[in-house]
């Protein structure tokens, strides 16, 4: 048998490196609160502030779901229909597309200047007004999280029986009473989970509502944190509203945690299940045009990026030495992260699965995988404006810029690698345990001829998701990075802010190729190296 | 003479590389057990019937009418599944009158029809549980009280009573058989256990392959079989031929 | 195959080392983008001192304080390049600046200059620039811009990031007093976007998301001189306008002081001065003669120029910022 002592100290370096890392950034944040100054700093503008991080959040929200239901249940009455396969794709997207580039793609088609102004121009009907503010921010959020909605909403369809389908049908039940009896029930189960992790992740948003915001009426609390320590070094600003963050934050998501109930099962397989109310022409039209919005409001900020970037000066900006410098930058970023996200994954994994199938220990085992899930509460900025005060006056913090990006990033994707290494390890146990114990295979030599070989693909997919992800990061580089170690996010947020969208096309075209290609390298490369 | 109760005449159906292929006639009034074993067509048969799935070419007959193009809730037909008969949000008196209007718009009377329909299948007193508080069995009984309250003239029987236990099982059979015999409907059950139709069915079909290789008199077909795929489902060991 | 290798090791040099004749100065990013003064001031200066000048550009000037703070003196700076007199109490009481030791310095200035840590390099007055042909009344004063909004017609800098920004909050603490707060709450309904630097702004104005951006005096010469545009003018205010001088000074933790001394010297010639003009569109610190275009002679002077005490201004920003945050942020 494997022994409990090896495989529990895997799981505390982990927790010290992660969990352990945000409390360490947070003590650091109180601990540089001086006191009696909580007069100033709860003012109207903390308040503001804090009103409009959750108005918006609300807002996003709200817009999210109403859009993704009619949208989620239109692509479940079809599960056939040419491409549909290619759109449940496509939604996939907006999950991995860097923000800054996706920001990119929104001001392409919806800003003053943009695809849709453009158009509205040529029919001499009145523009779109300016982007900025409220509106260019929920356009931002809504393009991320109606296809993230979508994808998390389809399996509650899927899950609805075949018999229940035939017995609406032989009932001779209509559209709305299907939606009533059979369709709400379902959704009511997942809707309060769905809406919590958009509204947690809206809250949190930095790069829309920093390159979209519209000044100090139109912040959230984390760009507000930034704002405070990179603009203003009003330390004592930041932590408060760091602190302010981490306690609503910490509320919504132990409320997600304790009661959303969703799946993450690969989400529309489209089974092919007979609706009743499928069949007739309005309801076609009608799926089709919803369909048709969708698939404008996902596909059009990407295909603005694409054509953008193709029509910029592509010459021009490929051969400028600061372009490849900051994605050789992006890429070291992406691989650091990648390196940590792996490895304290894969140690929280280790030890969780220890302690859940061996030790009986299953609730312990779950507590130690949320905390590997831990910066959906101690956020990115929150963690790196921690880490930034605690280094503050010991080290030159801008010169490790791309370590401590990679650090943050890597923390980020820890939920990823567990997700899909952590099944494979509990199977593994589940299915093996008794047979190594019998043949006395342990320890290493279990880890070589049992495990690794599992591990390998999933592991592989984890890392190239990880890197790639921190490769398109502005987050963490805006709160350490200089001009100097700026990368290609960086770059292509101080073009966007200096209106230089030619530029800005190109830039964004060629960070969602890097990263497409770490993905698609790193993805591969495991698969060989699994085969061989 | 009456025209039959159901009538499936010249159904052909194709589904990947296999095809099912049947003609059958089922008396007004008749239970006909559908036998065969898995694969052979037997649940595909009732979803063409019952309008599940469209056929490529044949005729669909209840009562002497053609119901070949109607929409599944057009047809004079209902359905027990072997499970999801019910809606887990509703109370066993709302699952039954769905019956009478799929919107659950409900008058008075309605309700009374409902819980009447209950009464008939011995649940009268478990009318607001909803399908989580009720057995296996119990279940199946709101299930068939509102197949009862649709009066439709054909039951189709989807093996409803497969997960249940034996006793439970004959029970349930008996009491369908009972209350379908009252209401004179025309009965197609499908099973995979002969003993089922011996006991309450009068006649019973054999598929096999996509195709009705024989149809007779219950206790004819069953005692002294002499079609050799028959008699191969019937008892695997007296055959030890070709797979 | 050798040619990439080459190339990864040059891109990792570059990334790694910082030459010892390097000299490093920070300023704000419209000085030195290609129509800025920054590269021909560069050329001139490297011409002379045998070294190399290295740009480190933020968005605009206020950050330069707040990056010299977060270095803590561990940075790469010799020279910082863009604070103006309200950020020189506060910066010279952190102690992130030292003394040029340069005596010989003189200036032509509406003011009498002798620091012995922040050399001026330009100057100018704030003002609200305006298109004409979107906006033919223009206000004519600070109240009329304060109560005369009918919607979001004007684009301003954040405070906190940028001078422009502080200009503004100062200018109109200059003019309203106690009353400044009241004043921004009603002035926030006009204003369509903060942005965190000019460059921004100034982009989202030609862009014409806005007919007013908060600017310079001397913006409009750009327009005439470069693009014969007379359509951009400075609103003009009775109140007078707020001045701004925008200084550089020697970085504490510099280690090429020497080189650093003499870059601050350089400021003072012809050589950096004669970019100013038409390359930071604000007024040269010495007499050019005629190397000052007529353009800047011919546009119109403040009538009242404004200026708080640098001294006023590090003891109450904290606070004032803190003021205008509330007040900013709207009803």
């Amino acid at each position: 048998m494997v022994g409990l002592r090896p495989l529990l100290w895997p799981g505390v370096a982990a927790l010290i490196a992660s969990p352990g890392l945000a409390v360490l950034a947070l003590v650091a944040l109180l601990d540089a609160a001086p006191p009696g100054e909580t007069e100033r700093l709860l003012d109207r503008y903390a308040l503001h502030v804090l009103g409009f991080t959750v108005l918006q959040a609300t807002l996003s929200t709200i817009l999210s779901l109403v859009f993704a239901v009619p949208l989620a249940r239109a692509l479940a009455r079809r599960p056939v229909f040419p491409g549909r396969g290619i759109v449940i794709r496509l939604f996939g997207i907006p999950l991995v597309l860097p923000a800054i580039v996706a920001v990119f793609g929104v001001v392409a088609v919806w800003g003053q200047n943009g695809a849709v102004n453009a158009a509205l121009g040529k029919a001499g009907v009145a523009g779109l007004g300016p982007i900025y503010g409220l509106e260019g921010i929920l356009i931002a959020h809504t393009f991320f999280n109606i296809p993230l909605a979508v994808r998390l909403l389809l399996p509650a369809w899927e899950s609805i029986p075949g018999e229940t389908w035939r017995l609406a049908a032989q009932l001779g039940m209509t559209s709305w009473p299907i939606f009533r009896l059979i369709e709400w029930p379902r959704l009511a189960e997942v809707l309060p989970g769905i809406a919590m992790l958009v509204f947690l992740l809206t809250f949190s948003s930095f790069t829309v509502v920093l390159a979209l915001g519209g000044g100090p009426g139109a912040a959230t609390l984390e760009v507000a944190i930034y704002q405070a320590l990179r603009l203003d070094f009003d330390i004592v600003r930041a932590v408060f509203l760091a602190l302010l963050q981490v306690v609503i934050c910490a509320t919504v998501a132990i409320v997600l945690f304790r009661f959303a109930r969703f799946s993450w099962s690969e989400a529309g397989a489209g089974r092919i299940t007979m609706r009743p109310d499928s069949l007739g022409r309005p309801g076609r039209i009608g799926d089709a045009l919803v369909i048709a919005a969708g698939i404008f409001w996902v596909g059009a900020p990407l295909a603005g990026v694409a054509l953008s970037g193709l029509n910029g000066p592509l010459a021009e900006v490929l051969a400028r030495q600061d372009v490849w410098l900051a994605a050789l930058r992006s890429v070291l970023v992406g691989l650091g992260a990648g390196v940590v996200a792996v490895m304290v994954g894969l140690l929280l994994g280790a030890t969780s699965c220890d302690l859940a199938m061996r030790r009986h220990r299953r609730r312990l085992a779950d507590v130690l995988e949320i905390a590997g899930s831990q910066t959906l509460i101690v956020s990115p900025v929150v963690l790196g404006a921690g880490l930034f005060v605690l280094l503050l006056g010991h080290v030159r913090v801008f010169d490790w810029a791309l370590p401590l990006a990679a650090l943050v990033n890597g923390l980020v994707s820890v939920p990823y690698v567990l997700r899909l290494v952590s099944p494979v390890l509990r199977r593994t146990a589940a299915h093996h345990d008794r047979l190594c114990a019998s043949l006395g295979l342990a320890g290493i030599r279990r880890i070589v001829w049992l495990e690794g070989p599992l591990v390998l693909r999933p592991l592989a997919t984890a890392l190239a998701l990880a890197t790639a992800l921190a490769a398109g990061d502005l987050t963490a580089i805006a709160l350490f990075g200089t001009e100097r170690e700026a990368t290609l996010a960086l770059l292509l947020y101080r073009a966007l802010g200096s209106y230089r969208m030619d530029e800005a096309a190109v830039i964004a075209l060629l960070l969602v190729v890097v990263c497409l290609a770490i993905f698609v390298a790193i993805e591969g490369l495991g698969r060989v190296v699994a085969r061989a | 003479m009456s025209s039959p109760g159901l009538e499936l005449d010249g159904i052909v159906f194709r589904q990947g590389g296999w095809t099912l292929a049947a003609d059958l006639v089922v008396r007004r009034g008749e239970l006909l057990a559908l036998i065969g074993a898995s694969g052979a067509g037997k649940s595909t048969l009732l979803s063409l019937a019952a309008g599940f799935e469209r056929p490529l070419s044949g005729r669909i007959l209840v009562n002497g009418r053609a119901v070949t193009d109607l929409p599944p809730a057009s047809r004079p037909i209902t359905t027990l599944f072997q499970e999801h008969n019910l809606f887990a949000h509703l109370s066993a008196l709302d699952n039954v009158a769905l019956g009478l209007d799929p919107g659950l718009r409900l008058t008075a009377a309605d309700r009374r029809t409902a819980q009447e329909a209950l009464s008939r299948v011995e649940l009268e007193t478990m009318a607001h549980r909803r399908p989580g508080k009720l057995s296996g069995g119990e279940r199946q009984r709101v299930a068939i009280a509102r197949a009862l309250v649709m009066k439709r003239p054909v039951l189709l029987l989807d093996e409803p009573f497969a997960a249940l236990g034996p006793a439970l099982r004959r029970a349930m059979l008996d009491l369908v058989s009972r209350l379908a015999r009252e209401s004179g409907l025309t009965v197609v059950m499908v099973s995979h256990d002969p003993a089922d139709a011996r006991r309450i069915a009068d006649t019973v079909a054999f598929m096999d392959d996509g195709r009705i290789l024989l149809t007779g008199p219950t206790d004819s077909v069953l005692d002294s079989p002499v079609l050799p795929e028959l008699v191969r489902y019937l008892d695997p060991d007296s055959d030890p031929g070709p797979p | 195959m050798s040619r990439t290798v080459t190339f990864l090791s040059a891109a990792l040099l570059t990334i790694l080392s910082a030459r010892a004749d390097t000299l490093d100065v920070y300023t704000y990013e419209s000085f030195v983008s290609e129509w800025g003064p920054g590269p021909q001031i560069e050329e001139a200066f490297e011409a002379r001192c045998d070294c190399t000048v290295r740009w480190t550009a933020v968005d605009d000037a206020a950050i330069l304080l707040s990056r010299l703070r977060l270095e803590g003196g561990g940075g790469d700076a010799d020279v910082v390049l863009g604070l103006d007199t309200n950020l020189m109490a506060e910066t010279l009481d952190l102690g992130l600046v030292r003394q040029h030791g340069l005596e010989d310095l003189e200036f032509d200035l509406p003011v009498s200059w002798s620091d012995p840590v922040f050399v001026p390099f330009d100057y100018g007055y704030f003002a609200v620039i305006y298109d004409d042909e979107a906006l033919p009344q223009p206000p004519a004063s600070l109240a009329d811009l304060v109560t005369g909004g009918s919607g979001a017609d004007l684009i301003i800098q954040d405070p906190r990031t940028s001078t422009p920004g502080l200009g503004l909050m100062l200018w109109m603490k200059a003019v309203y007093g106690d009353s400044a707060a009241d004043a921004w709450r009603s002035l926030s309904s006009r204003v369509l976007t903060v942005t965190a630097g000019w460059s921004e702004a100034y982009g989202l104005f030609l862009e014409g998301e806005a007919p007013m951006v908060l600017s310079y005096t001397t913006s409009p010469a750009y327009h005439q001189l470069v693009e014969g545009e007379t359509r951009y003018r400075a609103a003009m205010f009775e109140e007078g306008h707020y001045m701004q001088i925008e200084v550089a000074a020697m970085v504490e933790g510099t280690d090429q002081e020497d080189l650093a001394r003499d870059f601050l010297r350089f400021i003072a010639t012809p050589g950096f001065q004669g970019a100013i003009p038409t390359g930071n569109w604000m007024y040269p610190v010495i007499d050019l003669g005629d190397d000052l275009p007529d353009v800047f002679r011919e546009l119109p002077a403040p009538a009242v120029s404004l200026l708080l005490p640098p001294k006023d201004v590090g003891a109450m920003r904290r606070q004032w910022i803190d003021e205008w945050l509330e007040a900013a942020i709207g009803e």
